[in-house]
């Protein structure tokens, strides 16, 4: 058992670390510190493309896809790197961690070098069509509908909550393709191109005043039958495998974020006086604690190579961040105290804390709210019956 | 990323495993709980037939020369069981021994604490005289006390080796929540100490290996808690269902799980921190005791709630783990102290 990193991997970590803070000194300053998923877009697909042209941009990839066959480590690395430098988070993170693993495992040779390309080269940039409204955690509930026509694919319904979307160019969309089928089977998974006629994007606002999610109509949308990643009824499998890599590499740059938000926290602390409070200063203390243990609980699950048995680290660590950081939000607004709840211009636009505690409340919901994790913890974690199914 | 067991150590924690859970049963703990809340059965053969009690305590000094990683996985296991053992004595002592004490102290004592032979038990006071090696003051709260063969015993001017049986030593046990590890009072008059060469090195490796200790325990005693109460979940029929069909009932155990978990990061990234000599060693242990402290007492006082009216009898073991972590939270520093700790590293003192 050891604690750190090997000297190459140090080395590695300063290769990272130079290109990237000489790209948020230079041609890319003007991005440096976003910290929404919607600002500036036009600059973030350019950003996009800068990392592809230099081979930053999938680095876990097969190298014959623009990727670097990084090592796990070395993903770690470079997703810690790219948050401590201040770089904004990947507006194509979906096509990067999602779409394109998900391509590699299940699509064939053709579909790989239609899409895998684009991707790697940030000129396709995608957004995930799961949820509908009729179907958020019980996901297996999906309504839309995709019949075959003349070759193509028409597909009728309704996603929600699609981040992105709306400078998306491709989403992957669950549809129920076998016509009064229910639950997880009869679904397919399919490519389709955003920009075309039967797609319209409406932007959601959210309570932090931003718009980064959306409701996506289908109205006879079409997409080329070879669109199909799987067969036809293999989109529960896909769509499972898929949401396997979202428990990847980036969690650990993911709290490097997590640390400049907390740092952001001690120096408020720090000049207002809360610092001085016995009661805030404990609370900072756990918050300190709670960011290590998550950061030693992504070390313990990425350095786990048994995948036989159940990995306790990897299956409570969505809640656990969740929640970690639904506190630190709070903690922020008790540190800041009533001024916190003042934004600075006419606009509802807020600063990094007080948007960090009005976002923070969705980070329990989305990607599995807290009951359902609960529920896996309980069901594949500890083995207890399963919570029975109702009819309607 | 190798921040998982090697197969050296996960045999190690298969043996501690399997020896625990084979024979410190409830049965033979509760006997020591009724005496001096040692199973001296017990403690020996852990100590001569399994070996393990000098497994992070150098080969020169007969130990086994691991870490204090390995020594965790041992603590973990006894935890599990609420051991009636004097292991927190073991470790205290023997790393204040080995980083503070002369050769000589370390020729003599180290071989006859990990035979177990000679009980050590170790403690700091504010309230103690010095005059030259001539030690007059009392020590409260000293765990095993009573049972103690050997003390290592020490204040800010020093550390010294007291023996039990040394003139005007006089040694007063306490009925004790925590039966399994029951306190003493320590009172000396006049007593000649056998001063180490470094009595503060001395305390601070025996501080910091009693919170390796206690928290690893923690973290077994928290686990222990969670696979007895999942097994009474699926076997325990009300309406109709096994109550851990309920979601009421099935999400506390989720949320004992989450926070095991961490405590499990928590104690070994502490003890591989020491064992690597990293600079954040002193977070880690602040966050292991702090954080696997209050997780075993949740988990114990969840043991009890969700196994209902059984649970609060005499008879059933939850109290035995409910005591265990009570008494954790307690000593070796409050997770308030501990916390606040953090909170200097990274805010500085209070104004």
């Amino acid at each position: 058992m050891k604690l750190g990193f090997s000297a190459a991997e140090e080395d590695f970590r300063r290769e990272c670390a130079s290109w990237l803070n000489a790209q948020m000194a230079g041609e890319f300053k003007d991005i440096k510190g976003i910290s929404t998923l919607t600002e500036k877009a036009e600059r973030r697909k350019e950003w996009e493309q800068q990392l592809a042209a230099h081979k930053w941009s999938c680095i876990g990839w097969p190298e014959q896809w623009g990727g670097r066959n990084a090592t796990l480590a070395q993903q770690v690395i470079f997703a810690e790197e790219y948050a401590r430098a201040g770089v904004p988070g990947r507006v194509n993170h979906i096509g990067i961690e999602l779409a394109g693993p998900t391509i590699l495992a299940f699509g064939t040779d053709e579909q790989k070098k239609r899409f895998l390309p684009g991707i790697a080269a940030g000129q396709t940039i995608f957004c995930q069509g799961f949820s509908e409204p009729g179907a958020g955690s019980d996901l297996a509930s999906v309504r839309t509908k995709g019949r075959l026509e003349n070759g193509e694919w028409v597909v009728n319904g309704q996603k929600i909550w699609t981040s992105l979307a709306h400078i998306s160019d491709w989403i992957f969309v669950v549809t129920r393709t076998e016509e009064g089928s229910k639950g997880p089977k009869g679904l397919s998974f399919l490519m389709m191109d955003v920009k075309q006629p039967g797609v319209e994007i409406r932007g959601i606002k959210q309570i932090n005043g931003d718009a980064e999610f959306n409701e996506t109509f289908f109205t006879d949308a079409r997409c080329p039958e070879d669109s199909m990643i799987g067969a036809v009824g293999d989109g529960w499998k896909i769509a499972m495998g898929l949401l396997a890599f979202e428990r990847g590499v980036s969690t650990l740059g993911q709290q490097m974020g997590f640390r400049n938000e907390l740092n952001e926290i001690i120096a408020a602390a720090r000049a207002n006086g809360a610092a001085n409070d016995p009661l805030i200063r404990q609370r900072i203390a756990k918050a300190e604690i709670g960011l290590q243990l998550m950061r030693y609980g992504a070390m313990r699950m990425l350095s786990n190579t048994d995948h036989s048995k159940i990995d306790g680290a990897a299956l409570t660590y969505k809640i656990q961040w969740a929640s970690w950081r639904r506190s630190l939000g709070e903690l922020a607004m008790d540190v800041l105290g009533q001024g916190g709840e003042i934004a600075e211009g006419a606009d509802y636009e807020w600063d990094a804390l007080p948007n960090l505690f009005l976002f923070s409340r969705s980070d329990t919901i989305y990607g599995g709210t807290n009951q359902i994790q609960r529920n896996l913890i309980a069901e594949r974690g500890l083995g207890m019956p399963r919570e029975p199914r109702g009819d309607i | 990323m190798e921040f998982a067991f090697t197969e050296e150590q996960q045999m190690i924690g298969e043996t501690a495993k399997a020896f625990f859970s084979e024979n410190a049963t409830s049965e033979r703990t509760r006997k020591a709980m009724a005496a001096d809340g040692v199973d001296r059965d017990l403690w020996t053969s852990f100590c001569t037939e399994l070996g393990l009690s000098g497994i992070a305590v150098p080969e020169a000094q007969g130990g086994a020369g691991l870490g204090q990683v390995e020594f965790a996985m041992v603590a973990e296991h006894a935890g599990a069981q609420v051991a009636a053992l004097p292991l927190l004595g073991l470790a205290m002592a023997s790393k204040a021994l080995l980083a503070g004490g002369t050769d000589a102290q370390k020729a003599k004592w180290l071989p006859e604490i990990i035979s177990g032979s000679t009980i050590a038990a170790c403690a700091g006071t504010d309230d103690l005289v010095v005059d030259g090696d001539t030690l007059t003051g009392s020590f409260t709260l000293v765990p095993h006390g009573g049972s103690a063969d050997v003390f290592v015993l020490g204040n800010v001017a020093g550390a010294w080796v007291v023996m039990r049986d040394a003139a005007g030593v006089s040694v007063t046990s306490h009925t004790t929540m925590d039966q399994t590890r029951p306190y003493a009072t320590i009172t000396l008059k006049g007593v000649a100490g056998d001063p180490l060469a470094d009595g503060a090195a001395a305390l601070q490796a025996a501080r910091e290996a009693g919170w390796i200790c206690v928290a690893a325990e923690a973290l077994g005693g928290a686990q222990e808690t969670l696979n007895r109460t999942v097994a009474y979940a699926k076997e325990r029929v009300q309406f109709g269902r096994p109550i851990g069909s309920f979601q009421a009932y099935k999400h506390r155990l989720a949320d004992m799980m989450i926070e095991i978990e961490q405590a499990r990061s928590a104690v070994y990234w502490a003890a591989c921190a020491v064992d690597e000599g990293a600079g954040d060693a002193q977070l880690a242990l602040h966050a292991a005791k702090s954080f696997a402290a209050d997780t075993y007492f949740k988990c114990a006082g969840d043991m009890i709630q969700l196994h209902g009216g059984i649970g609060f009898t005499w008879e059933h073991d939850a109290h035995l783990f409910f005591k265990r972590a009570r008494a954790i939270q307690s000593m070796l520093g409050h997770g308030n102290w501990h916390r606040e700790q953090v909170a200097t590293m990274i805010l500085g003192d209070a104004a």
